[in-house]
């Protein structure tokens, strides 16, 4: 058992696999001699030298396209595109190209890949270095999409989107990096399109992703301690595949769901999640399912104002007591 | 094989030790694709063939010549105008015509259709429709030839239009770099979909011109003429498989037809197909090889054969039942199915 940052799991977990099978290889940008922008492939570029872990150059859709290319004809290619806002200049890949190989060609093409991207706020870059982009690429039949909130979740399901047959988009938080976590030793492999109850709770169900986690934990221990509500709090992980059991299980549990995201309101990922429960577990609510996102504006780069933008410990709070007094 | 200024197809003749059997070989496959799009064309009008067509009538000799070059192994990657390629890797006809007409004997059983034919049995990893996706997936490919120390070659065609998205750049880079084992191959047929492309691009050579920018030599050649194409292509895999680089080879060509289905290709001044026509690959072909003592005889078996292929491909297709509605919901992920939540 070891203490690792969230940035240290990362290359744990990609070291991991590349020890496993020759076949992964690593290419990004600054990734290599640089061990990443957010230092995150620190050590890789020694330890399976120049061949399998490659500094590309600015060049997003050369860097998706590649992987491409390398997954069709058998290798299993880990992609940086450093920040998440980036898969705008490569998007044709996200939304043309990974998801749709495998149907179009009746099955004869897959794309096993993964790409990794910084996501998220808090950081204080700006609009177009601080989104979450988990609507961005959810919506895609054929993609997969993970995101982990912490340091033993990445290393498992990083190893499992490697070993995946199918291409899948692994957002990083950028905010999350620098947080620590017990990681115990040898092998780590976790299983895609599961969600965890890290906290359970009989009056309201949250289910959040990345940073908002630890942010729906704290609120979690406020509403208990301040107000005597018991929050289940769900790590969704996954949104494709989507553990739709967990999540409308607890629903029926505790009749309140809140989602809490970083994605815009209009149309984040939480949206979807609601139409299900809505859909399918309509008689369980006893109360409005409630979406706490950021607003519908792009993320300001002033610490007050995207403080005030992205959902805090204390709006979490606020809205689910509000929301239950009504 | 670089020439500096534009060739005249026809005029010169170069033997560079090319086979008499790979002679007949490039001419029965020019034949093919000629006699294979003009039947597609047919049945579109028959309306037995739905949605777009791309038809590569006139640049019969870019794929001929390309895959004459190649070795089983070797990968093509394709755009949307890539019925000719695809048939030229020897992916049965019937195949093709299947899938353009939605068959169930369709080479992806209608589940693709004419812009993205596939087949991994044949090396043709597909025909992309997003113009420019597929120069850096060819690298891709090339990349894990050059990691796994295999020494097959990627190949990418693509038009003289994708010489001016990002993507043509940054793959034209990225290969250079890192001398990836892939052969840019330009089909420069003059019109960017229904603009001219000298009309939109700042060199006169889309792809030759440049060439230079990414440390390569500037190959400028005529399409029209299978054994140049087949004699630049040869040098090409040669430097790749060598571990020198790749090649970007512009091909100078003329479409017959217009971008797509829908276009009757009105923008094009008068007199200009005639004259291409009169520079047509298949007939050029046919007269160098008569010039060269093959027996008329010989070539007229050789279109017969072909054609006897596209009727067989014809009927058999037109007898086939549509594709089958079980597989709407398949293959979507690995497990076979197009669940994304348990």
């Amino acid at each position: 058992m070891a203490q690792l940052t969230y940035r240290e799991a990362v290359a744990r977990g990609i070291a991991q696999e590349m020890a496993r099978d020759e076949n992964v290889v690593l290419l990004g940008e600054d990734v290599a001699k640089a061990g990443g922008v957010f230092k995150a492939t620190v050590g890789l570029l020694e330890q399976f030298g120049p061949n399998r872990v490659l500094d590309t150059p600015i060049s997003e859709q050369a860097i998706l396209g590649a992987a491409m290319g390398a997954a069709m004809t058998g290798l299993r290619p880990i992609a940086e595109i450093m920040f998440a806002d980036f898969l705008g200049v490569c998007y044709d890949y996200i939304a043309n190209e990974f998801p749709k190989t495998r149907y179009m060609t009746n099955g004869q093409v897959g794309c096993p890949l993964v790409v990794r991207c910084g996501n998220g706020g808090g950081a204080r870059f700006g609009a177009q270095h601080s989104q979450s982009v988990e609507n961005w690429c959810m919506q895609f039949p054929g993609l997969k999409v993970v995101s982990p909130s912490s340091p033993v979740d990445v290393v498992g399901l990083l190893a499992a989107a490697v070993r995946d047959p199918d291409p899948v988009v692994f957002l990083e938080h950028k905010s999350l990096y620098a947080t620590k976590g017990e990681v115990p030793d040898g092998e780590i492999l976790d299983t895609l399109g599961t969600a965890k109850i890290l906290r359970p709770g009989r009056d309201a169900t949250i289910l959040a992703l990345g940073l908002m986690v630890p942010r729906s934990l704290q609120a979690a221990d406020v509403l208990w301690a301040e107000h005597g509500i018991g929050c289940e709090v769900i790590d969704v992980r996954s949104l494709v595949p989507l553990d739709t059991q967990c999540i409308l299980g607890s629903v029926a549990r505790t009749g309140r769901v809140f989602t809490v995201e970083e994605n815009p309101r209009q149309l984040g990922w939480g949206s979807e999640l609601v139409s299900i429960i809505a859909d399918e577990a309509f008689y369980d609510l006893d109360g409005p399912a409630v979406r706490i996102t950021t607003p519908n504006i792009p993320l300001p780069a002033a610490d007050a104002l995207e403080d005030l933008a992205i959902p805090s410990v204390n709006r979490i709070v606020e809205m689910i007591r509000h929301s239950l007094s009504a | 094989m670089t020439q500096k200024t534009r060739p005249t197809a026809g005029e010169t003749v170069p033997t560079g030790g090319i086979s008499p059997d790979k002679r007949l070989e490039m001419y029965r496959l020019q034949v093919l694709l000629r006699q294979a799009e003009q039947r597609a064309y047919d049945l579109f009008l028959e309306n037995k063939i739905k949605g777009t067509s791309h038809l590569s009538l006139g640049q019969e000799a870019v794929a001929a010549g390309a895959a004459a070059a190649m070795r089983p192994g070797d990968l093509s990657f394709c755009t949307y105008r890539g019925h000719a390629h695809t048939l030229a890797r020897g992916v049965p006809v019937e195949k093709v015509l299947g899938e353009l007409m939605g068959r169930d004997n369709g080479l992806m059983r209608g589940k693709g259709g004419s812009m993205h034919l596939t087949s991994v049995e044949h090396g043709v990893m597909g025909s992309y429709a997003i113009v420019g996706a597929h120069l850096p997936i060819a690298c891709g490919a090339a990349w894990r030839a050059q990691y796994k120390g295999d020494s097959d070659v990627s190949v990418c065609f693509f038009g003289d239009g994708a010489t001016n998205i990002g993507a043509f750049h940054e793959a034209l880079n990225f290969a250079a770099c890192r001398k990836l084992p892939v052969v840019f191959v330009c089909e420069n047929n003059l019109y960017m979909e229904y603009t001219p492309i000298a009309d939109v691009t700042a060199v006169k050579h889309p792809g030759g011109d440049r060439a230079g920018a990414y440390g390569l030599e500037r190959i400028v050649i005529d399409g029209n003429d299978a054994d140049v194409v087949y004699l630049t292509m040869v040098k090409a895999f040669a430097r790749a498989r060598a571990g020198e680089g790749p090649s970007l080879i512009e091909c100078l060509t003329y479409r017959h037809s217009g971008h797509s289905r829908a276009d009757p290709a009105k923008y094009r001044p008068p007199g200009e197909l005639d004259r291409w026509k009169e520079r047509d690959p298949v007939s050029i072909y046919r007269r160098r090889l008569e010039t060269q003592g093959v027996a008329a005889e010989t070539l007229d078996a050789i279109d017969a054969e072909i054609h006897r292929i596209i009727d067989d491909a014809t009927k058999a297709c037109e007898a086939a039942p549509s594709t089958s509605a079980d597989i709407l919901f398949t293959d979507v992920y690995a497990d076979g199915g197009c669940s994304w939540r348990n």
